[in-house]
């Protein structure tokens, strides 16, 4: 199953960042970041160790990881400056820890090498805080995070059995109908990718 | 010089303390209101970010900021964990609650004459039944009248019910066999917009949070009163009553200023009337914490009562699982129930095929609820394990997906042991002696939570599902409905408020919570006390037109 932008923009609708579009996302980060070409912070980097870091936490058969990451991370970060330079420190911290112990940027590592490190840096039994140790900084900004864009989707949320996920507005809809719902294609008009604004 | 000088001084702002403001300030009255907690609407309040903080921590009680020294308590006897039972704030413990409101039956204000236990109440059905329809106005109540076994009632649900869930048919067999009546559950959540309040849209996470605004907070009923001319003070939590030179009369609220600029300073103020909304645990606490020299026990103490006959309603519970998807978490609130063993909680049921047998144990009432939310969403297991990938995904698929529950309320009887007490080893933020809870349950409690398990079993078995767990007398926890600690009645040597929530010692002082019940019933509380509150406002604005 593939991942799409939509399911970037349900995750985020349910975090209620979606609402006034991702493109400008996008920029904010760019404009945002100082543009110091420096590989282990810049905006590139970021989002590769991101999706690096996805396909170890995702199932195996999902397509479409990068984009959909790049998608959601870059509108979480849309004007929340903390945030934002939290999720740098952590993947940061990441890319530094796989560099050190095995020589190379978290993206160039192998799968088994990738989820090796999250482990080792304790970001699977941590305690997720975004102002905690290192790992447990990782799990907030990285494992959960990644997790819960995951599971808070439609395509992540529909795989477990259900297509309109916890946090995500359209249960009054959903919940009268039957399991073929969560096996079947959308069930939902396009337009409503980005609800979750609160009226 | 008191700081505010006005006609109605009103101590906290839930849904009680903000329908009698609402109430009084619509018909001319001055009103202030002081909460003890904050407002959560500021200009970066987004009940999104706060829900999504709950989706991922699981965190109950820090979604609406309780806990530490301001909210500290002790607790003795069985656990109870006060904090994450009330919230502080603007909107009070409706900022968190679940939304579920139905009528008490007719036998619950008569339980001593039917039962032999507990007391009666002062007042009757017939007494509230004006004022429970318009708190269904108030608070808008999506409902049905499919409930055969209700109390009866005169005009329609403001809004039409909840439609029954998936999960809901496939119980609906099963208790077609068993000669179990489902039918609609009222929900304080729109079903379609009703006066500015949005329509539902189903995040899924009504309780501890609703983004949407679709599920009633009192928040709503402090905003018309601001309207109407009422000034609402938060971060403001009362320290005492004083009352005049006999100890009748009261004349002053004493609050500490926690907000922003105030430093915790204390401010005073003068008001004709004063209504205590405090909650069922505050409530009390407060009149114990104003003893003075002609009132050396507290206020409206004169019986004893203050504080005592502490009840909650307990839950029971059956989960299990089917062989097949039940559909559950895509809303957080329920649509079925069965109030069939409410007043009869020992009949046996005989449906088209099966039997509930009946029971010879002595019970209470109880109700039946159908959930459409048992065990966890995938967002929790994913959040909380250690595993990643396809075993994650294995994971999820066995945690999410196939799970039943049937659900039960159980009231428990009022006993002068368990009780609000001040600890005399601790105090607050502000130095009072924080709360003590001394709870248990008794006997007949405990009957009515297996006798409700009983049923539970059967339509699990009917239905073929495996039971994966219980709650139960011996792990049962409460549902968070204060009730009993300044219980109502005709005889000041036994009760604290009279049948019009007056305090037989003090003239001018009210009090508008379920701390008046006295009896719990098994319904959840909240409608009792909007019609209680409304009451309550009718008779005050007697008082003060006088
Ligand atoms: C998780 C949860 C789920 C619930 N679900 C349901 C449900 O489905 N149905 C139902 O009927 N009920 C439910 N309830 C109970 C419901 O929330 C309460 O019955 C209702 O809020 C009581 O209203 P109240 O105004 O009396 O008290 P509260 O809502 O508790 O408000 C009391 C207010 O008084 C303030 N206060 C306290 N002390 C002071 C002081 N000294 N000075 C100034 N202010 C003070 C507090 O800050 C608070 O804001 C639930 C409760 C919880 C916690």
């Amino acid at each position: 199953m593939r991942l799409t932008r939509r399911d970037a923009l349900v995750a985020l609708g349910a975090t209620g960042l979606a609402g006034a579009g991702v493109g400008a996302g996008v920029l904010a980060f760019d404009d945002g970041s100082p543009a110091d070409g420096d590989d282990e912070t810049g905006a590139d980097a970021l989002l590769r160790s991101l999706a690096a870091a996805a396909e170890v936490l995702y199932p195996s058969g999902v397509e479409g990881v990068e984009e959909f990451v790049e998608t959601y991370s870059l509108g979480r970060v849309r004007g929340r400056e903390t945030y934002r330079e939290g999720l740098r420190r952590a993947v940061s911290d990441l890319d530094a820890a796989a560099r050190a112990w095995y020589g190379a940027p978290y993206a160039d590592l192998d799968r088994d090498t990738r989820e090796s490190v999250l482990r080792e840096l304790g970001a699977d039994t941590a305690d997720a805080d975004p102002e905690g140790r290192r790992g447990e900084r990782i799990r907030y900004y990285v494992v959960e995070e990644l997790l819960y864009a995951f599971y808070a989707s439609p395509t992540g949320g529909r795989l477990a059995g259900i297509e309109n996920p916890v946090g995500y507005p359209g249960g009054v809809e959903s919940y009268r109908r039957g399991p073929e719902a969560a096996r079947t294609g959308s069930e939902r008009g396009d337009d409503s990718g980005d609800g979750g604004e609160s009226p | 010089m008191s700081d505010h000088e006005t006609d109605v001084c009103v101590v906290g702002a839930g849904p009680a303390g903000a329908l009698v403001a609402d109430r009084l300030a619509k018909r001319g009255h001055d009103v202030l209101v002081l909460d003890a907690g904050p407002r959560f609407d500021g200009p970066d309040e987004d009940r999104l970010e706060r829900m999504e903080a709950f989706v991922r921590s699981g965190d109950w009680r820090g979604v609406w900021e309780m806990g530490g020294e301001r909210d500290a308590y002790t607790s003795e006897g069985r656990d109870y964990p006060l904090n994450h039972a009330r919230v502080k704030g603007v909107g009070g413990s409706s900022l968190h609650w679940h939304g579920m409101v139905m009528r008490l039956h007719e036998s619950d204000f008569e339980r001593h004459s039917r039962d032999g236990v507990g007391v009666d109440w002062p007042i009757g059905y017939e007494d509230l039944r004006p004022y429970y329809a318009a708190a269904e106005r108030e608070l808008g109540v999506a409902g049905a009248a499919d409930d055969p076994y209700a109390a009866p009632r005169e005009e329609p649900y403001p809004m039409a019910a909840f439609p029954p869930s998936y999960s809901d048919s496939l119980f609906a067999p099963a208790c077609e066999r068993l000669g179990v009546d489902m039918h609609s559950a009222s929900n304080a959540r729109n079903s379609e917009a009703y006066d500015d309040a949005p329509t539902c849209v189903g995040y899924g996470t009504c309780k501890p949070v609703c983004p949407s605004r679709a599920k009633y907070t009192a928040e709503r009923h402090v905003a018309a009163a601001e309207d109407e001319g009422a000034t609402v003070v938060a971060n403001a939590p009362v320290q005492r009553l004083d009352t005049d030179e006999r100890g009748e009369r009261l004349v002053r609220a004493v609050y500490a200023d926690d907000g922003p600029e105030g430093g915790g300073g204390e401010r005073t103020v003068e008001a004709d009337q004063f209504v205590l909304a405090a909650g069922g645990v505050e409530t009390p606490r407060l009149l114990l914490l104003s003893a003075d020299e002609a009132n050396p026990d507290g206020l409206a103490n004169a019986s004893g009562a203050v504080g005592r006959y502490f009840m909650d309603h307990l839950y029971a519970g059956t989960g299990g699982v089917l062989d097949e998807p039940t559909r559950q978490k895509h809303v957080g609130f329920n649509t079925s129930e069965c109030h069939q063993f409410y007043d009869d909680p020992t009949a046996g049921a005989t449906g088209t095929a099966a039997s509930v047998p009946a029971s010879d144990a002595d019970c209470g009432p109880l109700k039946l609820e159908f959930v459409n939310y048992a065990g966890p969403a995938p967002t929790d297991v994913a959040l909380d394990g250690e595993q990643w990938g396809d075993d994650l995904l294995a994971e999820v698929r066995e945690s999410y997906g196939r799970f039943v529950e049937v659900g039960a309320l159980v009231g428990q009887l009022p006993r002068a042991e368990n009780r609000i007490a001040l600890d005399p080893d601790r105090t607050d933020d502000h130095g009072n002696p924080v709360p003590r809870v001394v709870w248990n349950i008794d006997d007949r409690t405990r009957r009515t939570l297996a006798r409700a398990n009983q049923i539970q079993e059967h339509i699990l078995a009917e239905m073929g599902a495996e039971v994966r767990w219980q709650v139960g007398p011996e792990n049962t926890g409460p549902a968070f409905h204060h009730m009993g600690t300044t219980r109502m009645g005709t005889d000041p040597a036994t009760s604290v408020v009279d049948a019009e929530l007056r305090a037989h010692d003090h003239p001018n002082l009210s009090v508008v919570s379920s701390s008046v019940f006295p009896t719990s019933g098994a319904m959840n509380p909240t409608l009792t006390i909007a019609a209680l509150a409304l009451r309550a406002a009718d008779t005050l604005h007697d008082a003060l037109s006088r």
